[in-house]
């Protein structure tokens, strides 16, 4: 299974970035072969309109399973329940503490968008 | 004949040259606000509407009994308003341009479109000005269908002044598409400086001649008209910085009614523009 993350960095260590549309990054974790990649979302940083569509389609390319990040806005969110991946929230500072938080299973699924679009 | 009134910057007084060189051409003329995401050039005639046309964009909808989830719609779409990932594709209306271009693609011809309103073009006349007007509904996001609309209004042969909105992107490309000569209104201050070189580099991008009106003349400092001198631009008018003239267009009056001597200066602007 992958989940993937919202970040501003590359590694573990790196921020959890609270924006899903635009996010900076996003790390897709393996959970089996514990190993990670990173995929860049600059095109989506700029975007006026459609970051969180577009930034979903990437996460469901990417082959995740689930993702966590701060919030999510309802275009984003309706396009990853099509897609099949699960949502969750966390305020934690990094990528390897929401990890942490997930394996311990402290995160619990969303089943709705918790912003309005262009919330920040 | 058909001229653009724009400007990078907001506030310069697009509406105040537009409404008062349309008032001074004393014949026949158009004047087209497309400044749809917020009109004001009606506050200057006091009109009614005697026309009023709703708007509308085609958005696509899916027969999901014909769509095999191949995803060319989602593909194709520029602007994100389709996502498929192998089942049948989710559309999000609100971001459609009306292109149409997912039924082209369809090898199904599973997708159809439906009309969604996004706003309203209302004529009124007032003496030898008629007044075209677009009102985009709050929250529609696409600016461009409705001021092509308004467009669409125009009477060939004829002369029309068109008041654009501010800035550089869509909504103004689509105002200065196929118009004859472009005014861009400045002021003379840094902001006014930065944001005319931007209007400047879109214009020249686009190939349309141009002049610039300076509004506010004896604000601020001459870097606007060392630019233009440096650039050779024409300065085609200086509307000078008048309490009056703030005054005027605060109790929504045409500067050439209200303020006599400064017709001779609209007058020369028709001269270096319309009448050219």
């Amino acid at each position: 299974m992958k989940i993937a993350f919202t970040t501003s960095g590359s590694e573990l260590t790196a921020p959890l970035d609270q924006r899903f549309g635009r996010a900076f990054k996003f790390l897709v974790y393996d959970l089996e072969k514990d190993t990670f990649e990173v995929i860049d979302n600059k095109q989506n940083l700029d975007a006026a309109q459609g970051a969180g569509i577009q930034s979903a389609g990437t996460v469901a390319r990417s082959g995740a399973d689930a993702l966590v990040s701060g919030h999510c806005g309802p275009k984003a969110f309706r396009v990853l329940l099509a897609a099949g991946i699960k949502v969750f929230y966390s305020d934690v500072p990094t990528v390897s503490e929401a990890l942490d938080a997930y394996r311990q299973g402290k995160l619990i699924e969303s089943g709705t968008a918790d912003v309005e679009g262009h919330w920040e | 004949m058909n001229i653009a009134v724009a400007s990078g910057k907001g506030g310069t007084g697009k509406t105040t040259v537009s409404v008062n060189l349309a008032r001074m051409l004393g014949s026949k003329v158009q004047l087209l606000d497309c400044d749809v995401e917020e009109p004001n050039a009606h506050l200057f005639f006091q009109a009614e509407p005697k026309e009023k046309m709703e708007v509308t964009i085609p958005v696509p909808q899916v027969d999901e009994g014909l769509c095999d989830g191949c995803g060319e719609c989602a593909k194709f779409c520029r602007y994100h308003a389709i996502v498929s990932f192998g089942t049948t594709p989710l559309i999000f209306p609100e971001m459609c341009h009306g292109c149409g271009g997912c039924t082209m693609v369809c090898p199904k011809k599973a997708i159809r479109e439906m009309d969604k309103r996004i706003g309203m073009v209302e004529t009124s006349q007032t003496g030898h000005i008629t007044l075209i007007q677009g009102r985009l509904d709050v929250g529609v996001a696409m600016a461009p269908p409705l001021i092509r609309a308004v467009k669409g209004c125009l009477q060939e042969g004829g002369t029309a002044i068109l008041d654009a909105p501010p800035g550089t992107s869509c909504p103004v490309i689509a105002t200065l598409r196929n118009t004859d000569f472009v005014i861009l209104v400045t002021e003379p201050t840094p902001f006014g400086l930065n944001d005319l070189q931007l209007a400047v580099d879109m214009v020249r991008e686009i190939g349309i001649p141009f002049g610039v009106v300076v509004n506010r003349f004896g604000v601020g400092d001459n870097r606007v008209h060392q630019f233009c001198s440096e650039q050779q631009i024409n300065v085609l008018l200086e509307i000078p910085d008048d309490r009056r003239i703030a005054e005027t267009y605060s109790r929504g009056e045409l500067i050439v009614d209200s303020l006599p001597e400064y017709r001779q200066l609209f007058k020369g602007l028709l001269d270096r523009t319309i009448n050219r």
